[in-house]
């Protein structure tokens, strides 16, 4: 049963792999790469690994699919020509690479000489690889990657952010243009996203200079942040 | 199945990424493959953490997972910020780093 499922995961995954690499689309890859993820995790599941299967498939093949699917529709996923633009050396190059690559791997994993390789691990407990198990060592032996790895991931979003925002501010001509009572209600720099990114506020000069009596705002809005 | 048996799958499926990584020219496609690597990765840690009988392996492929994800987001903003510049989406083409 396990040699049977292995082999349709195993399988699957690999299809997955190659559909990633050789389809045109790149819309068709980021499927091609949910399907190879979901057959990776059924491998993990059969090592015994429940929670990084399911983490797997929520975070990697939930979340982070999405991220690529938004972008490729925003970006327009063009198709490409599959070759190189002058030559087909570097392709047979790199094809050769690959090849190479796959020997030295699999010279340095099966020829490694483990005992255990050829076995199917050894014995485990009932908790091996459960959200408990894995929970009581996160929190435990590995608690400083756990807490260095949150803070990574803190620096990712704000990176992401800075890097993807409109630059000049979030409000365009015809955003301007069009106001709301909560425009003219609401007291200067009490947090509005355009404010968030350096962009201007939304309030007409008119406006603005009518009602002096906000305290709190300079006189100049803080001027949209520019291309470096 | 033997634990040889996955850590060929994963090799094969890192060739495959690395294959890919060296021949697309799109980066988006090329973020994927990258994705490949690291999921080889993956697999070949949680074979041998199931071969030794030690869960640390796993701990570490959760580790590798969120790397992988703060690699796609920056990856990725890097890319959406490209299409706002409108510049060319091709590597070849995108040959330095200076704005």
């Amino acid at each position: 049963m396990a040699e049977v499922l292995f082999f349709l995961a195993g399988i699957g995954a690999i299809a997955g792999a190659i559909g990633v690499v050789a389809v045109r689309n790149p819309f068709f890859s980021v499927l091609a790469l949910v399907s190879h993820l979901l057959c990776l995790a059924a491998l993990f599941l059969l090592l015994r690994a429940e929670f990084v299967a399911a983490a797997q498939v929520v975070v990697y093949a939930g979340a982070v699919m999405v991220l690529y699917v938004f972008v490729v529709a925003y970006v327009g996923g063009q198709d490409e020509p599959l070759g190189p633009r002058a030559g087909n050396g570097l392709k047979g190059l790199s094809l050769m690479f690959g090849a190479v690559l796959f020997i030295e791997l699999c010279v340095a994993t099966l020829g490694s000489g483990l005992q255990l390789i050829d076995s199917n691990g050894t014995p485990v407990p009932d908790d091996f690889g459960s959200a408990q198990g894995i929970g009581r060592l996160l929190l435990t032996t590995y608690l400083l990657p756990f807490e260095v790895a949150s803070f990574l991931l803190l620096i990712a979003a704000v990176g992401a952010v800075v890097l993807a925002r409109r630059r000049g501010g979030m409000s365009s001509a015809e955003d301007q243009a069009r106001y709301t009572a909560m425009d003219l209600l609401r007291p200067a720099y009490t947090g509005t996203m355009a404010e968030g990114v350096g962009g201007r506020r939304r309030l007409p000069a008119a406006a603005a200079a009518a009602a002096p009596a906000a305290p709190a705002a300079p006189a100049a809005p803080a001027a949209p942040a520019e291309d470096a | 199945m033997d634990i040889g048996w996955y850590l060929a799958v994963s090799a094969l499926i890192f060739t495959i990424g690395a294959g890919g990584v060296l021949t697309r020219r799109s980066p988006l496609v090329i973020l994927l493959c990258l994705e490949l690597m690291l999921n080889a990765a993956n697999l070949a840690l949680i074979a041998f953490s199931r071969m030794h009988g030690n869960a640390d392996g796993q701990i570490f492929a959760i580790i590798v997972m969120v790397v992988a994800a703060c690699e796609v987001t920056i990856g990725l903003g890097i890319i959406v910020a490209m299409h706002r510049r409108r510049l060319p989406i091709d590597v070849d083409e995108m040959r330095e780093l200076q704005g």
